[in-house]
């Protein structure tokens, strides 16, 4: 069994308003120097797969097809034993 | 005139879509579940407003990937006409039969009111029942209708025609303040190149009645049954 950890985030450029609100809410709370915050998904899959090349082409078809819209954003893979 | 409306778990506007077509074009269109893996023979495919899934993961994403799917892309590619409202827009984005993406609302705050929205193309099967830049009031209810695409993208819409409707005020002025997600170019529909497919935000559907409160947008589906008989 291997584990993808997969980061999906919004695209350098595209507005983020969820981000923009946590960093309102963080300076409200009195954090300084508080800039740029994004705000992003996090998503966790099993594979029964154990070559991790052929894992790692498989979650990549799976961020293309589904997980992330590369219009939009972009996505990272993380493998794990 | 025959027409379907494709039901996604979670789509909640599909019988306010019902309602109206069969008011104007005299038939009730055929519901169609999403997977069913081929569509009947129609000349209109309606995607209807609604929360597909729960919009989870984006909003649209899980409905696109649907079994009918695949029948509607090869449909709208052969020229049928599909209209898209609301999580239906979303969903035509998240095939690629329209481009961009809808984003959360810059306001981050659901939005349910009327809009006004002038008419920038009035050539398509859509808009037909409308002059140019003919304002038009209707109401939205969304959360994430805020529209994206990059520079190029919105330039080559802008200059192929296919911005068929903006947010606009009552005099037709595309300002900031009668935008009510923050979309790109106040934009809040568009069509596909070969001008049979739209995607708009706000609900035509649920403003064609005098209960409604205004009868504006029954001119959207009066256009579509006459373009369509004409066929």
């Amino acid at each position: 069994m291997m584990k993808a950890k997969i980061k999906v985030t919004l695209k350098r450029g595209v507005l983020d308003p969820q981000g923009k609100a946590i960093e309102h809410a963080l300076s409200t709370l009195g954090f300084g120097g508080v800039d740029e915050v994004r705000q992003g998904k996090y998503i966790e899959v099993e594979l029964e797969e154990t070559d991790e090349a052929r894992a790692r082409a498989e979650v990549e078809a799976m961020c293309e097809t589904l997980l992330a819209n590369t219009v939009i954003e972009n996505y990272e893979i993380e493998l794990a034993r | 005139m025959k027409s379907a409306v494709i039901v996604f778990p979670g789509s909640n506007r599909e019988r306010d879509m019902v309602t109206a077509l069969h008011s104007v074009f005299g038939s009730a269109p055929e519901l169609v579940w999403h997977g069913d893996s081929t569509l009947p023979d129609v000349d209109l495919v309606v995607l209807p407003g609604g929360f597909s899934y729960g919009d989870y993961l984006r909003c649209g994403a899980i409905a696109a990937r649907s079994p009918v799917i695949a029948d509607v892309v090869r449909k709208a590619k052969a020229g049928t006409r599909v209209l898209g409202v609301c999580n239906g827009f979303q969903i035509l984005t998240e095939i690629g039969l329209l481009p961009g993406a809808l984003m959360r609302n810059a306001s981050l705050r659901f939005v349910c009111q009327l809009v006004n929205l002038r008419i920038d193309n009035n050539e398509s099967a859509f808009t037909r029942g409308y002059r140019l830049h003919d304002v038009v009031r209707c109401p939205v209810a969304h959360g994430d209708g805020n529209y994206f695409a990059d520079e190029a993208t919105l330039d080559r819409l802008e200059g192929e025609g296919r911005v068929a409707l903006r947010y606009c005020d009552e005099r037709g002025e595309l300002t900031a303040d009668a935008n009510p997600n923050g979309s790109q170019r106040n934009i809040a529909g568009i069509l596909n190149e070969n001008g049979n497919v739209l995607g708009l935000m706000p609900h035509p559907e649920n403003f064609i009645e005098p209960l409604h409160g205004g009868t504006d947008c029954r001119r959207f589906f009066e256009g579509m049954a006459e373009t369509l008989e004409a066929v």
